[in-house]
């Protein structure tokens, strides 16, 4: 056996920026996050702008510190359940279509995905800086995220990356 | 035939499932240990390949029949 373990070399890499909050563009986020991690690379998702809003738990009703921010949450209903689609979201109609279609093919809801994402090592960094503009509080975000971090962070992690992508 | 060590039902599941599966059943497994995936997912037939050929772990066979996949593969 040689000495050297598959530990100690480094693994290739992966960075998403997950700007958009929108329930069709979750399921490629956690789909390809998942399977990275399974084919052994280094994975991490940087949560930023309308992408934030799915981190807050679903219990939570509404999110912001002022009127002006607290509308935008209403507007953009926080918790990865409430998420809409990007386009034919036919006032609530188009998600629970979508839901609907996907579990009929078996197809794991999103927020299924991402906790794999998470047991597999998947790193979920929150934004600083949304967090702050939006008035989402850590306390409201869901379990096993990563510190929040800031642009210099993730630009870091993305010029190590030989993957990234922007959602 | 009952020469594996582990069999995977990924039958039903959708993409990227069958290859999640696979991938912590090898996790978990020693080198040189055989684990039998079966599958229904079409993207299977180019995936598993693909996540095989990433993580050097070996397909020792693969074959199709009624609509189900099956892979063997060895573990790294």
């Amino acid at each position: 056996m040689m000495a050297e373990k598959d530990s100690d070399k480094n693994p290739e890499s992966m960075t998403i920026i997950a700007f958009s909050g929108d329930l069709d563009k979750l399921w490629p986020t956690v789909i390809l996050s998942s399977t990275a991690a399974a084919n052994g690379m280094d994975v991490t998702v940087f949560f930023t702008f309308w992408g934030l809003f799915p981190l807050v738990k679903d219990d939570v009703r509404i999110t912001g510190h002022d009127a002006m921010t607290k509308m935008l949450a209403g507007m953009n209903a926080p918790g990865m359940k409430k998420a809409k689609l990007s386009k034919m979201e036919m006032g609530g109609m188009g998600h629970w279509m979508m839901r609907k279609v996907a579990k009929k093919n078996n197809l794991l809801p999103p927020e299924d995905l991402f906790v794999m994402c998470q047991d597999m090592g998947v790193n979920m960094w929150p934004c600083q800086m949304t967090m702050d503009l939006l008035g989402i509080k850590p306390e409201q975000m869901i379990d096993g995220l990563g510190e929040p971090a800031g642009a210099a962070t993730a630009l870091a992690r993305m010029s190590k990356s030989q993957i990234n992508l922007f959602i | 035939m009952d020469d594996v060590n582990r069999t995977i039902d990924a039958r039903g599941q959708k993409c990227p499932m069958p290859v999640l599966l696979v991938a912590k059943a090898a996790k978990e497994m020693q080198s040189g240990e055989l684990v039998r995936l079966e599958a229904t997912d079409g993207g299977a037939r180019s995936d598993i390949p693909a996540w095989a050929s990433q993580t050097g772990n070996e397909i020792v066979s693969s074959s199709e029949s009624d609509g189900v996949l099956t892979f063997t593969i060895r573990k790294k």
